[in-house]
C-alpha cells in the first residue's frame, strides 16, 4: 500500500486550512469518478470495482426521450416516476439515471439517461418501453446511447448505392471433385482445429488445413458439407472455399451458445442464455434466424427460459426449433404450452398467423422429407380421454391420420429417413400399473389411408435399449432384454417375401451392445457397447444375416460413419483422459489406421449432398459393379505399388544417413582410442565396444553306451 | 522364451544395470536395498545395506569392483560389489538422483534434486583408488537448470556432462570448468519431463525418453537430433541394444491413475522400435503397471525391465528375434 498518511500529518494539513476535522461528515464527500486527487484508497476492492466499469462502456445506457418538462418543484416527482418504470425492468445502477436542467429557464430538458449493469438489460428496457405512454403526449423514444453516434452519421441527402463489380464466388464443393473420392473430417484437438482427408488407400489422414483457436467451443458441419461453423464470443461465422477454408461470413451474436442449421443450409439459427442481474429472474434466452448466404437476421426471438426450456449443461433445449418440410427449409415448429407453433420462411411469420392449439401436447416431431408433423398427447383425465398420436398436414393442418392409446406412460416417435415410415414406440402400464411394458405402432405414411401395425416383442417384458431404422430401407434393428444379456432383433416392413406385413429377420442372442449404428448406405450395421462396456465392436450384415468382423476400440466414446457408408471412425474423446483418439475402420470391419490425440474433442465426418443419381441408376451401378470396379482396383494396385516403391526409396535414404553418422562416429571414436587408454590407465583393451557375435560349435557328449552285436559267422 | 521373474523387491523398481562381462544385473527400487543377480538365471545374489530412503540409481565399474548408489536419503554411497561393504558415503543436502561412473572410473557425476530451497545440481566427485584416501569433496557443482535433474552421464573422454530432466531441454556441459556448451534446440526437443537417458556402448549417441510419449536420440558431441520414436504412452524407461539397431521404450500411465482403469488402458509393454527407421517392430507384455526401468545385457541377447509392480522380468530372445526383418 503506497503512500499511507499519517493521522497526525492530516490534522496538520486540516489545521492549517482552517478545517474542524470533527465536524466533517466524511461519508458526504463524494469524489468524481475515476479521480482521486493523488489520494490512494487503501480499499482494493474500489479498484477491482472501477475496473468493471471501465470494461461495460457505454453500452448500458439507455437514453428516453419525449418525457414532460418540467419546472423544479415538480424534478423529484418525474424522477420518481421515471425510475419506478424503469427499475421493473432490472436494478438501475447506483448514479445510473441522470436528468438534465435548462441552466437558465432550471426546468428539464424532456430527455434522461439510465444506466444499467449490462447491455442485454439495456436493451431489454429499450425494447419494452419503447413506445411506452406516459400520457396522451408524452410517447416514450428510447434509444440505445451508442445508437447516437450510429445516427449523426446518416447523411442528409440518398446517395445511390455503389454498383460493386461480380466477382465470381469460389466453388464451395470443391471437395466433392477429389479425385481419389476421398471424404473429408474435421477433428478437434488441444486447441488445434483440423481438417483432413482420410486416405484409405495410404492408410493414414492428409491434412487440408490447420488452424489454432479456430473456435471458442466447438464446430459444425452443415447438413450439406458446404460451411463449417465456428463459434466465437462475438457470434457465428461460417467457413468453405476451393483449396483452403476462407470465412465467408460472420453472424453477429454477443456470446452465442448453440447453433442450428436449417436441413437446406439456408439458415443459420443461434442462440445465447443471458444471466440477468436479479438472481430471482429467469435468464434471458436470445435466439436469432440468419440468412447464411446474405448474413440478415430474418426473425429473432427473445424470451426466458420460463419460454425456452432448459435442457442439460443449464442451455436452452436444442434445437428449441425444428426444422421440417424437407430440403426445402420451408417450415419450423416449436411446441409450447397447448399448442404448436409452425413458421414459415417466406415471410417468418406463423402459418395463418395462429399456432395449431394441442391440449396437453408432450412430444412432436418432423417427418424428414415431408411437411407433416407428428405428435404425442398422453392420457386425460385420469384415463378417461385416451393418449394419442396424430399426424398433422402442413400447411392445412389437417389430421391425416390419428391412433388412440390406452394405459400408456410414454411415447417415443421414431421416422425413418425417406419418411416411409414412423415407429412410435409405446410404454404402456400393464394391468396392476406398476410396470410397464413396450410396444410399437408402425405407420405406413406412403401408402393408402396410412395403415397402422402393431408389433410385440415376443418377450413382452423386455426393456428396449435402443431402436434404429436402417437409413433409406425398410428394416430396424432393436436391442431389448435386461443388460448385460441382451438380444438385437431385426425386422422387415416388407415381410420375407414381400406380404407386405411385418415380419422379423432374425434375433441376436446375447449381445454385449448398447447402440446400434446403421450404414448410410443400409445393409451393414454395427452394435457397439460403448463407455461401460468398454467398446466392443460387431460388424454385421444384414442381407446376409452375418457378422462380418468383431473389433474393440477400447473405452470408444462415438461411432460415425462417414457419409458414403465405406468407412467407420470410432473416437474416445476427453471425456476421460486416457486413449483420446480415433481409429478409421473399414465397413466390413478391418481397423485401417490409428490416431492418438491428446485432449481429443470432436470427430465430424464432412456431409455430402444427396447424390444426383436416380434409384435406377443406382440399382444399374450396384448390379453391374464389377465392370465399374475394374477401373479402381487398378489404381488401388497402382497406388500400392507406388507406396511400396516409395517407401522402399525412404528406408534406403534412412540407411545411408544413418550409415554415414555411424562412419563418423567410428572414425572420432577411432581418434580417440589413446586418449581413452590413458583415462583408463593405460589399459589397452577398447575391445568392449565391439561385440561380436561369434558362432560356436560346442559338442557334447550326451550319453553313451556299449552293445555287443552278435556276428554270426558262418 | 519365457521370462524370468525376479521377486526380490518390496517396492516399485526404480533402475537397473548389467556390468561389463553382463553376467551381472544390478536392481534399485524405492525399498532401501539395491540387489545384484545373476543376469543369466536370476538367482539372487545379495543385496547392499544401508540406505534410508528410495535408491534412484545406480552404476557399477567397469572392472565389476565397485557400485555407486544415489538414493533419496541425501547420499550416494560406493559400496564393494563382492563383500557389500560400504566404503564411503557422499553426503547432500537434498536427494540424490543419478550416479555414473566416467571413463576410467576415477571420476563420477551425481544429479540432487530440488529440495527445501536448495536447487537441484550436478555434483562431480573424485574416486579414489584406494577407499581409505576417498573423501566427499565435489571437484566441481553445476547449478543452473530448473526442476529435476533425472539424469546426467559423461560424454566422450570425459570431456562433458549431459543432462536433462523436468525442464525438458537436455544440456551439455564442459566438465572441466562447468560452462554450459550446447542444449538442445526448443523446436525440437522434449516437450515434458526427461525421464531417462542412455547411452551407445561408444558413447557416440544417446536416447532419452520422455513423458510427451516419444523417444530421441541425439548425436554425442554435437546434439543433433537424429530420430524421434513416438509411441502411445508417457516413456518411463529406455534403452538400446548393443548387438542390432533395436531401441526399447517403456512405460505407462502415471501409477496414480492406473488403478482407476481396466488393465488393459495402461499397456504396460516394453516396445521394440527399429532404430533406424524408427518403426514398431513388437511389443513384450508382462508387468502390472508401467515399466520404470530397463536395460540390454552388453552381449544383446537378453534384456531385463523392471516395474512399478515391483518385479524384475529377465527376457532371454528367442532365435527368431535376431531375425526380424521389416
Amino acid at each position: 500500500m503506497a503512500d499511507v498518511m499519517l493521522m497526525k500529518e492530516i490534522d496538520d494539513t486540516a489545521a492549517s486550512l482552517g478545517i474542524d476535522l470533527s465536524q466533517i461528515d466524511f461519508d458526504s464527500i463524494r469524489l468524481p469518478p475515476g479521480e482521486d486527487f493523488g489520494i490512494k484508497s487503501d480499499d482494493e476492492d474500489v479498484y477491482r470495482d472501477e475496473n468493471l466499469e471501465f470494461d461495460s462502456g457505454f453500452g448500458n445506457i439507455i437514453v428516453v426521450d419525449n418525457l414532460p418538462v418540467v419546472p423544479r418543484e415538480k424534478f423529484e416527482k418525474l424522477e420518481g416516476v421515471v425510475r419506478k418504470i424503469y427499475s421493473q425492468i432490472s436494478v438501475i445502477k447506483d448514479d445510473g439515471f441522470w436528468m438534465p436542467v435548462d441552466p437558465e429557464t432550471k426546468k428539464t430538458l424532456g430527455y434522461c439517461f439510465i444506466e444499467y449493469n449490462t447491455p442485454q438489460e439495456a436493451e431489454l428496457a429499450k425494447e419494452k418501453t419503447h413506445g411506452y405512454k406516459l400520457d396522451r403526449s408524452h410517447i416514450f423514444a428510447v434509444s440505445m446511447f451508442d445508437d447516437f453516434d450510429r445516427f449523426m452519421k446518416v447523411p442528409d441527402e440518398w446517395a445511390p448505392p455503389e454498383v460493386k463489380p461480380y466477382t465470381p464466388g469460389e466453388n464451395l464443393q470443391q471437395w466433392l471433385t477429389d479425385d481419389k473420392a476421398r471424404d473429408q473430417f474435421v477433428i478437434r484437438a488441444g486447441s488445434d482445429t483440423e481438417v483432413l482427408w482420410n486416405d484409405a488407400r495410404q492408410l493414414k489422414a492428409d491434412l487440408v488445413y490447420k488452424r489454432a483457436y479456430w473456435t471458442e467451443s466447438f464446430v459444425q458441419w452443415s447438413p450439406l458439407g458446404t460451411y463449417l461453423a465456428t463459434i466465437h464470443r462475438q457470434g457465428a461465422a461460417i467457413w468453405g472455399g476451393g483449396s483452403t477454408f476462407n470465412r465467408l461470413m460472420r453472424y453477429a451474436h454477443p456470446q452465442v451458445r448453440l447453433i442450428d442449421f436449417s436441413p437446406g443450409e439456408k439458415y443459420l439459427v443461434t442462440c445465447s442464455c443471458h444471466e440477468t442481474s436479479n438472481p430471482l429472474d429467469a435468464n434471458r434466452v436470445v435466439i436469432n434466424f440468419f440468412d447464411v448466404r446474405t448474413g440478415k437476421v430474418m426473425r429473432d426471438f427473445k424470451g426466458t427460459t420460463h419460454d425456452f426450456p432448459l435442457g442439460p449443461g443449464g442451455l436452452p433445449k436444442w434445437p428449441a426449433f425444428s426444422w421440417g418440410g424437407g430440403k426445402g427449409d420451408k417450415y419450423f415448429a416449436r411446441m409450447g404450452k397447448n399448442l404448436i407453433s409452425v413458421y414459415e420462411t417466406e415471410t417468418f411469420s406463423l402459418i395463418d398467423k395462429k399456432s395449431v392449439r394441442v391440449e396437453n401436447v408432450m412430444d412432436f416431431s418432423w417427418s424428414p422429407t415431408d411437411p407433416i408433423l407428428s405428435l404425442f398427447v398422453p392420457e386425460l383425465g385420469g384415463g378417461n380421454q385416451p393418449a394419442r398420436v396424430s399426424l398433422i398436414q402442413i400447411p392445412s393442418k389437417e389430421e391425416l391420420r390419428q391412433k388412440n392409446l390406452f394405459s400408456v406412460s410414454d411415447c417415443k416417435m421414431y421416422w425413418q429417413s425417406n419418411g416411409d415410415y414412423l415407429a412410435v414406440k409405446v410404454d404402456r402400464y400393464t394391468k396392476t400399473k406398476k410396470s410397464t411394458y413396450t410396444g410399437f405402432e408402425l405407420f405406413r405414411i406412403k401408402e393408402r389411408d396410412i395403415p397402422i401395425e402393431v408389433l410385440e416383442l415376443e418377450n413382452k417384458n423386455d426393456k428396449i435399449i435402443a431402436f434404429a431404422w436402417e437409413p433409406k430401407g425398410h428394416r430396424f434393428a432393436v436391442i431389448h432384454g435386461e443388460a448385460p444379456k441382451l438380444d438385437i432383433s431385426f425386422y422387415s416392413m416388407r415381410g420375407a417375401n414381400n406380404t407386405g406385413r411385418i415380419s422379423k429377420l432374425t434375433t441376436l442372442k446375447g449381445k454385449n451392445a448398447n447402440a446400434l449404428f446403421w450404414s448410410p448406405a443400409g445393409r451393414f450395421i454395427i452394435f457397439a457397447g460403448l463407455k461401460t462396456q468398454n467398446g466392443t465392436l460387431e460388424f454385421y450384415n444384414v442381407d446376409e444375416l452375418e457378422t462380418m468382423a468383431s473389433g474393440e476400440h477400447f473405452m470408444c466414446t462415438d461411432i460415425e460413419w462417414d457419409p458414403t457408408g465405406r468407412y467407420v471412425a470410432t473416437s474416445v474423446t476427453s471425456v476421460h483422459e486416457m486413449e483420446n483418439g480415433f481409429n478409421i475402420w473399414s465397413f466390413n470391419g478391418k481397423l485401417l489406421y490409428r490416431v492418438m490425440r491428446d485432449h481429443f474433442f470432436q470427430f465430424l465426418w464432412r456431409p455430402r449432398p444427396p447424390s444426383f443419381l436416380s434409384p435406377e441408376k443406382e440399382e444399374e451401378i450396384a448390379k453391374n459393379l464389377k465392370k465399374y470396379s475394374k477401373k479402381y482396383e487398378a489404381e488401388d494396385q497402382d497406388v500400392s505399388l507406388l507406396l511400396s516403391e516409395q517407401e522402399r526409396e525412404k528406408r534406403r535414404m534412412l540407411k545411408e544417413e544413418w550409415d554415414k553418422w555411424v562412419s563418423e562416429w567410428k572414425r572420432l571414436h577411432e581418434e580417440e582410442k589413446l586418449a581413452r587408454q590413458l583415462l583408463r590407465d593405460g589399459e589397452a583393451s577398447d575391445e568392449e565396444e565391439e561385440y561380436e557375435a561369434k558362432e560356436v560349435e560346442v559338442e557334447e557328449v550326451l550319453s553313451s553306451h556299449e552293445e555287443v552285436l552278435e556276428y554270426d559267422q558262418e | 522364451m519365457r521370462p524370468i521373474l525376479m521377486k526380490g523387491h518390496e517396492r516399485p523398481l526404480t533402475f537397473l544395470k548389467y556390468n561389463r562381462e553382463g553376467d551381472l544385473l544390478f536392481s534399485c527400487a524405492k525399498d532401501h536395498t539395491p540387489t545384484v543377480w545373476f543376469a543369466d538365471n536370476g538367482e539372487r545374489l545379495g543385496t547392499y545395506r544401508g540406505h534410508n530412503g528410495a535408491v534412484w540409481s545406480c552404476d557399477v565399474s567397469r572392472d565389476s569392483i565397485r557400485l555407486i548408489t544415489g538414493s533419496a536419503d541425501q547420499s550416494a554411497k560406493l559400496w564393494d560389489v563382492r563383500t557389500g561393504h560400504q566404503l564411503h558415503t557422499f553426503n547432500f543436502d537434498s536427494p540424490a538422483r543419478s550416479v555414473d561412473f566416467s571413463v576410467g572410473d576415477k571420476l563420477a557425476v551425481i544429479t540432487t534434486d530440488p529440495f527445501m530451497g536448495h536447487t537441484s545440481a550436478i555434483h562431480v566427485k573424485r574416486i579414489a583408488d584406494d577407499p581409505d584416501d576417498q573423501t566427499s569433496e565435489s571437484v566441481l557443482v553445476i547449478k543452473g537448470p530448473q526442476g529435476r535433474i533425472n539424469r546426467a552421464v559423461w560424454g566422450p573422454l570425459n570431456q562433458t556432462i549431459i543432462s536433462g530432466g523436468e525442464d525438458t531441454i537436455i544440456r551439455i556441459w564442459d566438465s572441466e570448468t562447468g560452462k554450459l556448451l550446447n542444449e538442445s534446440d526448443k523446436e525440437v526437443s522434449h516437450k515434458k519431463n526427461i525421464t531417462s537417458l542412455a547411452k551407445s556402448v561408444d558413447g557416440s549417441h544417446f536416447l532419452t525418453g520422455s513423458h510427451d510419449k516419444s523417444a530421441k536420440l541425439w548425436d554425442t558431441r554435437t546434439l543433433t537430433l537424429i530420430k524421434t520414436y513416438t509411441t502411445e504412452r508417457p516413456v518411463n524407461a529406455v534403452a538400446m541394444s548393443p548387438l542390432l539397431d533395436h531401441v526399447v521404450l517403456g512405460g505407462g500411465q502415471d501409477a496414480s491413475s492406473v488403478t482407476t482403469t481396466d488393465h488393459r488402458a495402461g499397456k504396460f509393454e516394453a516396445k521394440f522400435f527399429d532404430k533406424i527407421l524408427q518403426e514398431e517392430i513388437g511389443g513384450v507384455k508382462g508387468h502390472f503397471g508401467p515399466i520404470n526401468a530397463l536395460a540390454f545385457n552388453p552381449d544383446g541377447k537378453s534384456f531385463s525391465s523392471g516395474g512399478e509392480d515391483g518385479y524384475v522380468r529377465l527376457h532371454h530372445f528367442d532365435p527368431d528375434y535376431f531375425n526380424i526383418k521389416i
